[in-house]
């Protein structure tokens, strides 16, 4: 019985990394920007944070430095998909090769490395509270982050006049510059938030979720993030139950395994992915849904003065 | 806001003063000495054919674009307009020939992102209703624009401006998309607007409808001023004069008895390929050898999705709806139906009529196959032949076979492309919007094209939105509304009343009643 | 100040002279690098870019790296000039390995050397059946191709585990994860002895000819290209997009699944898990800095193998990790999309106040 309240707070643990990094990748598309670079960002992130937290004992710090090297990489590539007019595609692949290698080369030394002891969290005492304390009052606080993040967007992209811009711009940019709005820092601004996000999401994975460095341990979330806003249709709440649900399925992964169960471990490993391919072939099956959800000039290049 | 306010001005200072605009683009001197002076309260037209310079002077007087000299004077004081935002403080607003609309937002939400004051949405939803009642602008503030006509779409942009309280009111070519009726209406607001004070920029090239409204034109060519009147004292010769340097030289349209039918269509019905599109409804039309026969309308009629079916991009259609000499050909691909001497030249040129980034010689390959030798293989000598022969024939002005399609100027890649198909001596050529865009130089070339390939036996369908183009060229008029066909009009029965009757669906025998709007379009 | 303006026909020099300009910036970066990391820049300049063609074994090496590369790279080709994203050559030249490596472990020391053919068949009806996956997704169901062909990566992955760790792991390999290594009769080939180039080198050769004619000289390859930058004059034309789907996904399958075939009955010998190495991403990166063109990408190989060469020697001599050599990889990739712009634009100073805003 102690397992299900337990697994529970796994999951939601578990999906706060998607949940942050998609969230991330959600104002960036709404702005009409699709970055394919959010593995590369999230593992840069991942080892800033977590060499930050080793040299200075400080998470917050390490946070921190997560959230500097996302947006940091995030604006290279603002620049050159926005100013130079890059393919978005390509130049987010780019990100993501680099970033690769990138977090490998400087994560050498920290392979072997320790962390200072992880925090406890009992919220208002009311971890001891059964079933639903250790379901849900003993989280890191990004976890209830991610779900007042989620709120806010909700509120600001739909209720205030700055998030019907950023729809606006994502919608029609050469409308938007006619009407004089600066759709190319309105479009940096975007990107450069949603790299933050991403390079939150990676700090978290690295000093909280799993605390340590090995290379390549983002293991495709920035990937699986990528397709949550497909999955959830650009819309701020549905991108963070899918989070959710995706979170679910790795724990899965661990409790079958931990139950002894035959299933080959190779298979449990390959859940998400494959999670993830079936989803999205049923989500993508109606072309006009999409159409409507989707900002429309996703992955177009902007041409202002043409 | 429900009416304007401006205060009674002083008659002696223009309301908008421009001296010695000068713009410079690579290669083109788009505005040179460029001199405007609108008079408050005037409904004052700028006419010149496409090229002339036009638009690049809306987009500074609108702050869109820095002239490289020259001043601009609002009511008598010098104006640096460094944004949109700042034009429209000082009171400047327009209305663009291509919407600035956001599809998925609401009326409301599209007019509010057009306004700079910090309104919130409610208030902009009363304004948004209350301007459209005053001004006889019906639209509905809570609906998503996707969902409008484009003549609702018109009227939103419109709204969107007069909430900013202009003083003075740029339109660019606003009749394009508007029926003759609801041309009138329009009217009829402007001469309201102007009455209370706001003077009003008319951009356009139709001669008529700039004689029939304004009180000044300053007649552009070539990027310069050619000539400053009062249209309401000239005629569209010395109009068209000033426009072009010389009157049209007239095309000769001798009457033919047409041949046997190439082309038949026979109820033809089709749904919307795309959320955004319009039904086709038992459409039949029939075109014999040696016609040439017009589809009139405003777009978003079905004229796409009709031409979609007739190309074979568009294969959904029962195969024996649609016939070219004889064969069902509904469900065939297009090197079939051009097997079978069917050629279409879209209205898109690039990016569907040929590819921007690719050579002129490559660009053949699109539509024809004499270059292609056994198993696909390319004859590149022979490819580059044929283009240079086309290049010839047709007078286009390029770099060579070479030259990218994108680095030809509209007309020419218009004249490339019709040459192109043309060239393959087709017995049905289809073309939508054959002059769009086009100088009238490049204009009447293709149009005497159309009529020497009609002369010769071929039978030709043209859609296009130009009722003055339909009514030279062709032998008989259909019209198209709401995805229906009217019956077929002889050229000596059409009249531009009764044609703009009929593109509100009112013909004779017509399935549907007409919705309201458009019984009010046609009382009016 | 500087601004950009477009220029009317995109510029075939610069086209051409972008990833040299992109290399000269990696060279820089790679210098400032090495003095940051107290080595010595001159002597990594020559690790990377001496070294490993100063020898004719230097350059067989070479090879061994290039040909998997190239080969992936033009299938990768035709998927990219048809707008197909196909990044998940990995998991089809891991599919692709897995067949051979069946088909190679089938093999007795009695089969004969035809074997050898039905080994690199079968690798590359692997690679085509994964990719045939994605295709399936994009055209059943409208799934975009990169996310999906991304995500089989790491199924690819699972299920080479699965079989090295299950069912195929060798009975007398000490518990190891491998197969046993293949009879010598399945074995590629070698071009000439003391290296180990082999034919494979010769395939990817002749892929990249057969490459540029179907490319510039049939018409099924005019019409994949219409369809990846212009769809709907590929529409007006009559030109399949469907067909163009299939035909770019299972070409690239198939060079993978080829390369993958190459490498695991080749150089390596046996199935372990070891055999995803990143061939099939790096070789995203050969197809953009080749220019998605068959001649260039055979430069590309070669220099993407000089980068793979010089960070195994750099990481032996100069005790710098080997992932320095994904360091490089990705700069060069990123320096080449900032100088591709040039392609398309001009540089120009103007003075005062910007003509556009």
């Amino acid at each position: 019985m102690e397992a299900y309240p337990l697994l529970f707070a796994s999951t939601l643990t578990a999906g706060t990394v998607l949940a942050l990094a998609a969230l991330g990748l959600l104002i960036n598309e709404k702005s009409g920007v699709v970055n394919l670079g959010a593995e590369g960002m999230m593992l840069c992130a991942a080892i800033a944070g977590f060499a930050t937290v080793v040299h200075t004992g400080s998470d917050t710090l390490g946070f921190l430095a997560g959230m500097a090297a996302g947006a940091v990489l995030a604006a290279a590539f603002g620049w050159l998909v926005i100013w130079l007019n890059a393919n978005q595609y390509a130049t987010g692949l780019a990100l993501t090769l680099f970033g690769a290698g990138f977090s490998a080369f400087v994560g050498i030394g920290y392979v072997q490395a320790r962390m200072p002891e992880r925090p406890r969290f009992n919220w208002l005492g009311l971890g001891d509270v059964p079933v639903i304390g250790p379901a849900l009052m003993r989280q890191h606080p990004l976890v209830y982050f991610g779900i007042v993040l989620t709120l806010v967007l909700i509120w600001v992209l739909y209720r205030t006049r700055v998030g019907l811009v950023l729809r606006a711009v994502g919608e029609s940019p050469e409308s938007a510059h006619a009407l004089g709005y600066p759709v190319r820092r309105i479009r940096m601004t975007a990107v450069v938030t949603g790299g933050a996000l991403c390079g939150l999401a990676g700090a978290f994975l690295s000093i909280i979720y799993t605390p340590l460095w090995v290379e390549g341990m983002v293991a495709g979330k920035g990937w699986i993030a990528l397709a949550l806003t497909t999955f959830g249709t650009w819309r701020p709440a549905r991108v963070l139950l899918g989070a959710y649900l995706f979170g679910g399925v790795t724990m899965l992964q661990f409790y079958l395994q931990s139950q002894g169960s035959h299933i080959p471990s190779q298979l449990l490993t390959a859940l998400p992915y494959l999670a993830t391919v079936v989803v999205l072939a049923l989500i993508s099956r109606n072309p006009t849904w999409i159409r409507v959800n989707m900002p429309a000039s996703l992955g177009k290049p902007f041409y202002p003065g043409s | 806001m429900p009416s304007l306010h401006v205060p009674a001005p002083d008659v002696s200072v223009p309301r908008l003063q421009l001296s010695g605009i000068t713009k410079r683009y690579p290669g083109v001197v788009a505005n040179s000495e460029v001199s405007l002076t609108v008079q408050p309260g005037e409904i004052h037209a700028v006419l010149g054919e496409n090229g002339a310079g036009k638009s690049t002077l809306m987009k500074i007087i609108y702050g869109a674009v820095k002239p490289d000299a020259g001043d601009m004077r609002v009511d008598g004081h010098l104006a640096l307009v460094r944004s949109p935002q700042a034009a429209r403080q000082l009171g400047i607003a327009m209305v663009f020939q291509h919407f600035s609309l956001f599809e998925t937002l609401s009326v409301a939400e599209n007019v509010w992102l057009g306004l700079d004051k910090t309104l919130s949405l409610a208030e902009v939803t009363r304004r948004v209703a209350a301007t459209s009642a005053t001004y006889g602008l019906e639209v509905d503030p809570g609906r998503p624009v996707h969902t409008l006509g484009v003549g609702e779409m018109q009227r939103v942009e419109i709204i969107r401006a007069l909430l900013a309280g202009p003083r003075l009111l740029i339109l660019d070519e606003p009749t394009s998309v508007l029926t003759p009726q609801a041309v009138d209406k329009l009217f009829v607001t402007l001469r309201r607007l102007s009455g209370e004070g706001c003077s009003i920029l008319y951009i356009s090239h139709k001669l008529h409808e700039i004689r029939a409204l304004c009180s000044a034109c300053t007649v552009m060519r070539g990027g310069k001023v050619t000539g400053v009147c009062d249209p309401r004292e000239e005629t569209n010769a010395s109009l068209s004069r000033l426009m072009i340097g010389a009157e049209p030289p007239p095309l000769k349209h001798v009457p033919r008895e047409p041949g046997a039918p190439v082309l038949a269509v026979g109820q033809l019905s089709l749904p919307r390929e795309s959320p955004f599109g319009v039904d086709l409804e038992n459409v039949s039309l029939q075109i014999c050898a040696g016609e040439v026969v017009g589809i009139a309308g405003v777009s978003g009629n079905g004229q796409r999705e009709l031409l979609f079916a007739l190309s074979g991009e568009d294969r959904r259609a029962p195969p024996a709806s649609i016939s070219i000499a004889g064969q069902p050909v509904g469900r065939m691909q297009p090197f079939g139906r051009r097997a079978l001497g069917l050629h279409f030249v879209p209205e898109e040129r690039l990016g569907r009529g040929a590819v921007p980034e690719m050579s002129l010689a490559h660009n053949l390959l699109l539509t024809r196959k004499e270059a292609v030798g056994r198993l696909g293989w390319l004859r590149m000598a022979v490819l580059r032949t044929q283009a240079a022969g086309i290049i010839e024939r047709f007078k286009v002005k390029a770099a060579g076979t070479h030259a990218a399609a994108r680095s030809l100027s509209g007309g020419n890649l218009q004249k490339y492309i019709m040459g192109r198909e043309i060239d393959a001596r087709p017995k049905l050529l289809v073309v939508s919007q054959p002059t769009w865009g086009v100088d009238v130089g490049a204009s009447a070339q293709i149009r005497g094209e159309i009529l020497a390939l009609r002369d010769a036996g071929c039978a030709v369908l043209v859609v296009s939105e130009e009722l003055d183009e339909l009514f030279e060229i062709c032998d008989r008029l259909h019209v198209i509304a709401k995805g229906q066909l009217s019956p077929s009009l002889p050229r000596g029965e059409a009249t531009v009343e009764k044609i703009g009757l009929w593109m509100s669906g009112l013909w004779p025998g017509a399935e549907h009643a007409p919705a309201r709007e458009e019984v009010a379009d046609a009382a009016a | 100040m500087l601004r950009l303006e477009l220029r009317p026909t995109p510029s075939r020099t610069w086209a051409w002279a972008s990833p040299v300009l992109a290399l000269a910036i990696t060279v820089v970066l790679g210098v400032l690098l090495f003095s940051l990391l107290g080595k010595d820049p001159v002597k990594g300049l020559l690790i990377f870019f001496w070294e490993p063609v100063k020898s004719s074994y230097a350059l067989g090496e070479l090879g061994v790296k290039a040909t998997p590369l190239l080969l992936i790279a033009l299938g990768l080709a035709v998927c990219f000039r048809s707008n197909i994203w196909n990044i998940g050559a990995e998991g089809q030249y891991v599919i692709g390995a897995i067949f051979a490596g069946g088909v190679a472990l089938m093999a007795g020391k009695e089969t004969g050397r035809w074997i050898v053919v039905v080994v690199l068949i079968a690798g590359a009806v692997g690679g085509m059946l994964w990719a045939a996956i994605v295709a399936l997704l994009r055209d059943r169901f409208n799934a975009g191709e990169i996310l999906v062909s991304l995500m089989l990566v790491y199924v690819a992955i699972q299920v080479l585990n699965y079989l090295v760790f299950g069912p195929w792991k060798d009975p007398m390999g000490y518990n190891f994860p491998q197969t046993r290594t293949f009879e010598a009769v399945a074995r590629i080939p070698r071009l000439m002895a003391g290296s180990r180039v082999n034919i494979g080198a010769l395939i990817a050769l002749a892929g990249a000819a057969l490459l540029w004619l179907y490319l510039f000289r049939t018409r099924a390859g005019y019409a994949l290209q219409v369809g990846g930058v212009a769809p709907a004059a590929a529409r007006y034309a009559g030109f399949s997009s469907r067909s163009a789907l299939w035909t770019a996904l299972l070409m690239s399958g198939a060079t993978a699944g080829l390369a993958g075939a190459l490498e695991v009955a080749g150089p390596v010998g046996q199935l372990t898990p070891y055999v995803p190495v990143g061939y099939g991403f790096a070789a995203i990166i050969v197809a953009f800095v080749g220019r998605l063109h068959p001649l260039g990408m055979v430069l590309a190989a070669i220099l993407m193998s000089m980068f793979y060469i010089g960070g195994e020697l750099a990481q032996s001599r100069l005790g710098l990790p080997k992932s320095l050599t994904d360091v490089f990889q990705g700069l060069l990739l990123f320096s080449l999309m900032a100088c591709d712009t040039l392609v398309n634009y001009r540089i120009r100073a103007t003075s005062g106040l910007k003509g556009v805003r």
